[in-house]
């Protein structure tokens, strides 16, 4: 039995309305309890900023295209390593660190649970591998659905319930946690070297349309009763005039679940661009954060962009193909057999450059116009934007019109004529900032009952305690002191224990695996589906028998079963 | 017993459908498998235990002994070496690289004398690659460049290229071309629509000549580049600009031979190219079947997929520095710990001189060249025969190899294991 008091936080938990109530937290044996004994080990948290654990509900941090990102990237491997020291291995890597350069770092940052965005099925046991040497975050992984050939068969025979059947099969076979549509139908267009340009383009031979595959995966990801929306990445990412495209695939959701949003919209900046070429390339972020205002059933994160060196990397080979033909810098591909594809090109966004200048102007727009902090959460899409390190600058500057300013002033001067940031006055709060970087996606992702995102009774005893009283410091001046806070906790707690203090990570720890497995009636068992597995005998290159994750991949993991409509 | 989908743990194709009959723990038949896989299942002859060189002669020893002088032998070197990998499963090749960063040993693979090479290019131009599903459902043109599947990878041809079925060719045999470049006509060769005799060396030229004409330059390419004729170079670089997915299998005819990593990037290069016109990919003939789970360890451990130099504290990657070869060619390394792979069978002989100076101890299940450099060699179990472990394809796709039979060998993960928690221990007093 260990048991841990912190006493004198400052906590906000906005899953349970709570705002800077100063209060003591009381854990036992990893979880939050309503008190604990006299013998209890005590962190005096000094009337310190105190959040659930950071969630990041959407970041690559693992698996195949990232660990590829790595191998061809030698030079950003130098730009990032420490040595092994105490309990702590070597890292290395700036925008794509080694497994335990993420854990590590996330840590230090006050993260304690991550969802891997994108993880091809066929090559999931890699996924689950790295998530093993991510020891000090709690991990789940989006699998893509989006070139899925049974599914696009079944939505071709306008079959539903098949849809949702492959999906249960697949998830439970390889152990994932929710669906990731990744330009649906682009990457099973791209094996042919082809693409679809928006929802209503045809996907060569299948025949089915992406905004068929969209409305068809979002009502049998309901069927299966799955936690987290189905994760779309839209079709038609960064390129002019965009948006309307995006509008049109939001425009597709209907509101059909009480507990969440019916779909999460990931990196929209990428994907709120107006113009019709580079030359006249603006923001669109004012109607994509109107047309989210008024639906509850969307949830989206930001995909912020911030100057610099990084990697991109996605399920969505066409867009990396044509980021090469603009970029020229060295560029991998990696297309999967019946199911999706992906693509690596290293970038660097410039402040000088006045396209990557918008880019970084409507990530924040969005974050600011959108009403609601429910439903726009803070991500760069790591490592696509920006490494996640950036979080602690981008919450900066959404609290500081003056930090903003200061900025503006240094990137490209025609930014000001494109884009509607200059106007923006709205300054985040505390309470905001902690909805985005954990109460929202803890709630996007439906695992607050899950114990995650907040510090209720039973919830996992996650906390980050921030060296910063907010008392003492106004965000909207001293936006300096609050990017130095949050990028170094006073304490990290995960699982109640202490993990971090200091910027130093002390022990070396071990996560837990979310996944689903939804209960579906023997009918829709694709299992035992005659034709299912004849074309996976006859097209896929690994046996049914070898496929699916076995439980060895798995550390302390928690599978959620769902009792699905089929 | 018949044990069915077994994984093959000979080559980087990682066959995934054989079906081995055993018999009082025994391997008695083997269906599906190429010659080379069967003749791994069927096994020869193994050591029995751990054997420790005494003078001229071999005494047997304990495993526990055994690891013990390992894990003595590392901990007191100055600059070790833990090289080889290929040959064991990911869990082994883990705690490998958590070993050498505890003792700031170098840590290295095969492929530093296989595909290292091609990693350098990537590493420069990318990889424009994907799973071998998708060049056996979709490639109407299959490049084979300086490989020889038929006698290196003999099922390639069966399972992904020239005799698969696809789902989008109507007849696959007879939609699907297959053209070879090789420097002599090998077997592979003979069945291909389209044989390319390049000159030993000529390699470069004549990615460089395709690439011209696929970017519409002919005009300037000679009557002949490397004993090709312009008139074929045209024909070749026609059939994949018409081709609807074209694939390049590249073997080490392209990466060790003059030119090296430029070759690959050349070949790259001419991918990228083709793919402004048509769908094209790339992939290299990797040759063990884990040799390229050993670089994605590393990669998601370390950064690097292979010569990682842990002396100062930090994982450091400078290959042709920090590479096996090169680190005992200049007589660094004073200790070597060899799993999974045969060096004394590959490598130069100052390299092998330098070897039989210092002390090694093997983890290989048979007597192989390298036993004669050993002080220590620890049997143990096959993974895929008696031991189960993760392995990647040469596509980067990952399966778990099954145990067809049950010995009382310990696994590389095992004893490798056991002698980490020993330096762990040593360390911490």
């Amino acid at each position: 039995m260990t048991e841990l008091l912190v006493k004198n936080a400052c906590v906000i938990d906005p899953l349970r309305g709570i705002n800077a109530e100063t209060m003591d937290i009381a854990i036992l044996d990893g979880k939050i309890v309503e008190e604990v004994s006299d013998a209890a080990e005590v962190i005096d948290a000094r009337g310190m900023l105190t959040l659930p654990g950071g969630v990041d509900s959407h970041t690559h941090i693992c698996g195949t295209k990232v660990n590829f990102g790595r191998y061809m990237s030698p030079e950003d491997m130098r730009a990032g390593r420490t040595p092994r020291r105490g309990p702590l291995h070597a890292t290395s890597g700036y925008s794509v660190p080694t497994t335990y350069g993420n854990s590590y770092r996330y840590s230090v940052m006050g993260y304690t649970t991550l969802l891997e965005g994108a993880m091809a099925p066929l090559e999931a046991r890699h996924t689950h591998e790295e998530f093993i040497y991510t020891p000090l975050q709690d991990t789940m992984a989006n699998v893509l659905f989006d070139g899925n050939w049974g599914i696009m068969e079944a939505i071709r025979d306008g079959d539903t319930k098949r849809v949702a059947a492959i999906i249960a099969w697949t998830l439970r076979a390889v152990k994932g946690f929710a669906i990731k549509l990744t330009n649906p139908g682009g990457t099973e267009a791209w094996q042919w070297g082809k693409n679809v340009s928006c929802i209503r383009d045809p996907v060569p031979y299948f025949e089915v349309t992406p905004a068929e595959i969209i409305r068809s995966i979002v009502e049998a990801n309901e069927l299966l009763g799955l936690p987290h929306s189905v994760h779309l990445h839209c079709n038609n990412l960064g390129t002019p005039g965009n948006y309307s495209c995006t509008l049109g695939s939001l425009g597709l959701i209907p509101d059909l679940n009480e507990k969440r949003q019916t779909l999460y919209a990931a990196h929209v900046q990428f994907h709120a661009y107006g113009g019709s070429d580079w030359k006249d390339f603006c923001s669109k972020s004012e109607p994509i954060a109107r047309f989210v205002d008024m639906r509850p059933q969307i949830v989206m994160d930001m995909g912020q962009v911030m100057f610099g060196r990084t990697t991109t990397m996605t399920a969505d080979g066409p867009m990396e193909f044509n980021l090469y033909r603009l970029h020229h810098e060295k560029w991998s591909n990696h297309d999967v057999e019946l199911e999706t594809g992906s693509g690596i090109i290293p970038v660097i966004y410039r402040r000088k450059n006045l396209v990557n200048s918008i880019m970084w102007a409507i990530g924040l727009e969005l974050a600011l116009l959108t009403k609601s902090p429910w439903q726009c959460l803070l991500t760069t899409d790591n490592p696509n934007g920006a490494p996640f390190v950036k979080y602690p600058e981008i919450i900066g500057l959404l609290m500081s019109k003056k930090y903003r300013d200061a900025e503006f002033a240094t990137i490209h001067p025609d930014t000001e004529a494109r884009v509607p940031l200059p106007a923006i006055e709205r300054e985040l709060d505390w309470y905001e900032i902690a909805v985005m970087t954990r109460a929202g996606q803890a709630k996007a992702l439906g695992i607050q009952d899950l114990g995650k995102g907040h510090l209720g009774p039973d919830a996992d005893a996650d906390v980050a305690i921030y060296p910063l009283r907010m008392d003492e410091v106004d965000p909207s001046v001293d936006y300096q002191k609050v990017i130095d806070a949050f990028s170094r906790t006073e304490y990290t707690i995960k699982r109640g224990r202490v993990v971090a203090r200091r910027g130093e990570c002390l022990v070396d720890g071990s996560n837990a695996t979310f996944w689903v497995r939804p209960k579906v009636s023997e009918n829709y068992d694709m299992g035992k589906d005659p034709d299912f597995i004849e074309k996976f005998d006859r097209y896929y290159t690994v046996r049914m028998r070898n496929y699916p994750v076995q439980e060895e991949y798995l550390n302390r993991n928690r599978c959620i079963e769902t009792e699905a409509r089929i | 017993m018949i044990v069915k989908d077994a994984v093959c743990p000979f080559c980087g194709c990682l066959c995934d459908d054989i079906e081995v009959e055993v018999e009082d723990d025994r391997v008695v038949a083997v269906t599906n498998a190429c010659e080379l896989g069967t003749t791994k299942f069927m096994g020869e002859k193994r050591l029995k235990n751990p054997i420790l060189r005494y003078g001229d002669e071999w005494k047997d020893i304990t495993y526990d002994t055994a690891i013990r002088y390992a894990a003595d032998m590392l901990l007191s070197a100055e600059r070790p070496l833990l090289y080889g990998w290929s040959g064991t499963h990911g869990e082994a090749q883990c705690v490998g690289v958590h070993m050498a960063e505890l003792v700031r040993g170098v840590i290295d693979n095969t492929s530093s004398v296989c595909h290292g090479p091609s990693i350098l290019a990537i590493q420069e131009v990318g990889h424009p690659g994907c799973t071998l599903g998708v060049v056996k459902n979709r490639a109407d043109l299959v490049i084979y460049w300086g490989s020889n599947p038929i006698d290196a990878h003999p099922r390639h041809l069966s399972r992904y290229t020239r005799y698969a079925e696809g789902f989008f060719l109507e007849n696959a045999f007879r939609d699907r071309k297959v053209i070879v470049v090789d420097v002599r006509k090998t077997e592979t060769a003979n069945i291909a629509d389209e044989f390319v005799r390049i000159k030993p060396g000529g390699d470069y030229a004549v990615l460089s000549a395709l690439r011209a004409i696929v970017q519409g330059k002919t005009d300037t390419i000679p009557r002949t580049v490397a004993g090709v004729t312009r008139e074929q170079l045209v024909r070749v670089a026609n059939l994949c600009k018409s081709a609807k997915f074209g694939a390049v299998y590249f073997g080490l005819g392209l990466t060790m031979t003059p030119g090296k990593y430029k070759n690959i990037r050349n070949a790259i290069e001419l991918v990228s190219e083709l793919s402004r016109h048509t769908k094209f990919t790339i992939s290299a003939m990797r040759g063990h079947y884990n040799v390229y789970g050993s670089n994605e360890v590393n990669t998601w451990m370390t950064g690097y997929p292979f010569g990682i130099d842990f002396s100062r504290g930090i994982a450091f990657y400078n290959p042709g520095e920090t590479t096996a070869v090169d680190i005992l060619a200049r007589k660094e390394c004073d200790a070597a710990l060899i799993v999974g792979s045969d060096p004394a069978a590959h490598f130069p002989r100052k390299c092998l001189e330098h070897l039989a100076d210092i002390p090694v101890v093997q983890l290989d299940p048979y007597p192989n060249a390298t036993t004669a450099f050993c002080n220590v060699q620890i049997p143990v179990a096959v993974t895929g025969i008696d031991a189960e472990g993760t392995a990647y394809r040469m596509d980067g796709v990952p399966i778990r190899t099954r145990r067809v039979l049950s010995t009382d060998y310990l696994s590389d993960r095992e004893v490798l294991s056991r002698m980490y928690a020993l330096m762990q221990e040593a360390q911490e007093r």
